[in-house]
């Protein structure tokens, strides 16, 4: 029997060692997986690499691990964002790394992980610094820049309802990063508002089959 | 020194206007984040134009009020929306593979600088101390059929941003469509940069020579 409904959030984020590299679903607040960050705070992990659109913001979840010392680096689009105070104070002392991506290119990187392709070819970047060192290379008369994949050991992310197979759907613009990320980390937790039973969700409109998720952890109290 | 005292500018309402008679019906246009999403209050009743949000949403609508306000639905500044009947969600992959693969047909970004080439600059000035951050800029600059930039015409301190090279950093190569500043509306083509419009009270000779770049009046 499969059955990826965690009995807690501990459960769900008990072999998360120091040094992993995490995907972590959000834009902004929307589709942020708080639940299980303020658990991954509470777990303890440190010297972790993160990879999320935005590097925390209004003090809450990922702001409040970069806070706490837990992140070495970051890898996103858009790191400066209200309230983002931890990350810029560290980032101006040299105390955290950050890979700075396009929004479109970091999409596609995590999607070519999650497809078990290498990297790709795309204009977005040429001739800017973003470029610097990159391969770059000419075809059919347009000048790409090669990105590689991303993948990781563990994606975090918020879905709205999951069964016992893990087969989830979203809520709004929540769902953004969250369907590339599960499918590109070696174990993918989802923190749901609601657990059905197998056959609840529509097989037409299922977003994320379960094959791309490991563990599934219901909400407790408000998040 | 060209006297701009007496020459009334257009205000940030009226270039969003102006931007808008360059938008036909059933465009898919992605407004970036600031001045460029004013312009989503000047759409035209009679012309269906379909918003696209970088953070997975088309259709979207205006900004929520009251009761319709759901943190979950947020357009890509982190702002609530509202979505229009019709609306479509998708995952970030996919809504850049809209941007990317050419199926926007007009972005609207803001800029530092743009080069006579069409060359923008629009992410960051160089500052060592700000925090770098890119977003969707390269995407959408790239990626839309067409680029049309909403800026002032001249930095606070009286410097044309339309220049020969870019001195900040890049965001993309020759990308630019057309400008439209508070005193013209200027087209970038391959024979140079081409001057659609200009307010009321400046000349055409002002306008190239506030503009620090060479141009000429379109043909009408």
């Amino acid at each position: 029997m499969i059955q990826k409904i965690m009995p807690n959030v501990t459960e769900a984020l008990r072999d998360i060692v120091d040094g992993s590299t995490i995907l972590i679903s959000g834009f902004g607040g929307a589709g942020l997986p708080v639940f299980l960050l303020d658990a991954l705070l509470e777990q303890g992990a440190k010297n972790l690499t993160l990879i999320s659109n935005n590097a925390g913001n209004q003090g809450v979840g990922i702001a409040k691990l970069v806070a706490g010392g837990r992140v070495k680096k970051m890898i996103c689009s858009f790191p400066r964002q209200p309230e983002s105070g931890a990350f810029d104070e560290l980032y101006r002392q040299g105390k955290i790394e950050l890979e700075l991506v396009p929004q479109g290119t970091l999409a596609e990187r995590i999607r070519a992980g999650g497809a078990g392709i290498g990297g790709f070819f795309t204009p977005t970047g040429f001739g800017t610094e973003l470029a610097k060192d990159k391969e770059c290379r000419e075809i059919d008369g347009i000048n790409y820049v090669f990105e590689k994949a991303i993948k990781a050991d563990y994606a975090l992310i918020k879905a709205d309802k999951g069964d016992r197979w893990g087969n989830l759907v979203y809520h709004g613009t929540g769902r953004n990063f969250a369907p590339i990320m599960a499918t590109a980390a070696r174990c993918t937790i989802a923190q749901v508002n609601q657990t059905v039973d197998l056959g609840q969700l529509d097989p037409e409109a299922i977003v994320t089959p379960g094959i791309f998720v490991k563990r599934i952890v219901l909400v407790e109290g408000k998040s | 020194m060209i006297d701009l005292t007496n020459i009334r500018k257009r205000n940030t309402a009226e270039i969003a206007q102006r931007i808008v008679q360059d938008i036909p019906d059933g465009a898919h246009v992605n407004l970036g984040i600031g001045q460029p999403m004013t312009i989503s209050n000047y759409l035209p009743p009679d012309r269906e134009i379909l918003l696209h949000s970088e953070n997975g949403l088309l259709g979207m609508g205006p900004l929520a009020q009251g009761d319709q306000i759901d943190l979950e639905i947020v357009n890509a500044g982190k702002q609530p929306v509202t979505m229009l009947p019709g609306a479509s969600i998708f995952h970030h992959a996919d809504s850049f593979a809209m941007i990317r693969g050419g199926h926007i047909d007009i972005c609207v970004l803001g800029a530092f600088q743009i080069s006579v080439k069409g060359d923008i600059a629009n992410w960051r000035t160089g500052d060592p101390k700000a925090i770098p951050a890119v977003g969707g800029a390269m995407d959408l600059a790239l990626g839309a059929k067409k680029l049309f930039v909403m800026m002032e015409h001249l930095t606070k301190s009286g410097e044309s941003k339309i220049v020969q090279e870019c001195t900040y950093p890049l965001t993309a190569l020759a990308a630019v469509d057309c400008i439209y500043t508070d005193l013209a509306t200027i087209e970038v083509t391959p024979n140079g940069l081409v001057a659609i419009d200009w307010v009321d009270g400046l000349s055409f000779s002002d306008l190239c020579e506030l503009s620090g770049a060479p141009m000429t009046e379109k043909k009408s």
